[in-house]
């Protein structure tokens, strides 16, 4: 199952729940205000770190540049719309919106 | 249509009945689903839960109060509906705070069954 999450973690509790949820090994797809998740520094980074260690986490290059967020957690995977797509294409989708 | 043919559809309920027109269209989505005799499931998460909240009165609002409407699912023969007990507990909710049955389940057999299904309509 891909999750997907586009909201900022200061704004909903979708990213939380999202991770109550979601069985270990699921991968995770940031986009839009979702990738705010994915910036280093913030008060969410520790449960992201617990995140990383049981979901491969993807968020969309394009969306983390646009929001002028240099610093990425580490093992986070940046990439595009076709790489997106892709996860798509393999997984059943659950979005938390 | 024999059993094998059905596809398990679970609509993800996480929305609270009047801030948004999300659970009502959510509702519309699961009847209107509910005629074409899938094996359907729903699932009450979140804010979600207030949906199934007793005695709301939205006369004084001026809005529809739909969450009566939620007892016509077994009509439709779907009964496979459960809330999420930490979204009940967080909220000072129990199963007898609700309008209509539910199965009151754990995080975990949330993630089992929502695993089964072919597809998942979140509102």
């Amino acid at each position: 199952m891909l999750h997907t999450i586009n909201k900022s973690p200061f704004f909903s509790n979708n990213l939380e729940s999202c991770l109550r949820f979601a069985k270990d090994g699921d991968p995770i797809m940031l986009y839009e205000d979702g990738v705010y998740s994915a910036a280093a520094g913030t008060k969410i980074e520790s449960i992201m770190k617990g995140a990383l260690k049981k979901h491969p986490v993807y968020a969309i290059e394009a969306d983390v540049k646009a929001r002028g967020i240099t610093k990425v957690l580490e093992g986070v995977y940046l990439c595009d719309y076709s790489c997106f797509v892709g996860l798509v294409e393999q997984h059943k989708v659950s979005s938390w919106f | 249509m024999t059993e094998k043919e059905k596809t398990k559809i679970m609509f993800i309920m996480r929305k609270s009945p009047h801030g948004s027109i999300l659970a009502y269209e959510g509702l519309e989505a699961i009847l209107i689903m509910g005629a074409f005799e899938q094996e359907i499931s729903v699932v009450f998460i979140d804010d979600g839960v207030f949906v199934l909240k007793k005695e709301q009165d939205t006369k004084p609002l001026g809005v529809k109060e739909f969450s009566r409407t939620f007892r016509t699912l077994e009509d439709y023969d779907i009964t496979n509906i459960y809330a999420d007990r930490e979204s009940l507990e967080q909220r000072g909710l129990s199963a007898d705070d609700l309008i209509i049955p539910v199965k009151v389940v754990e995080a975990g057999e949330i993630t089992k069954i929502m695993d089964e299904q072919d597809v998942l309509f979140p509102f």
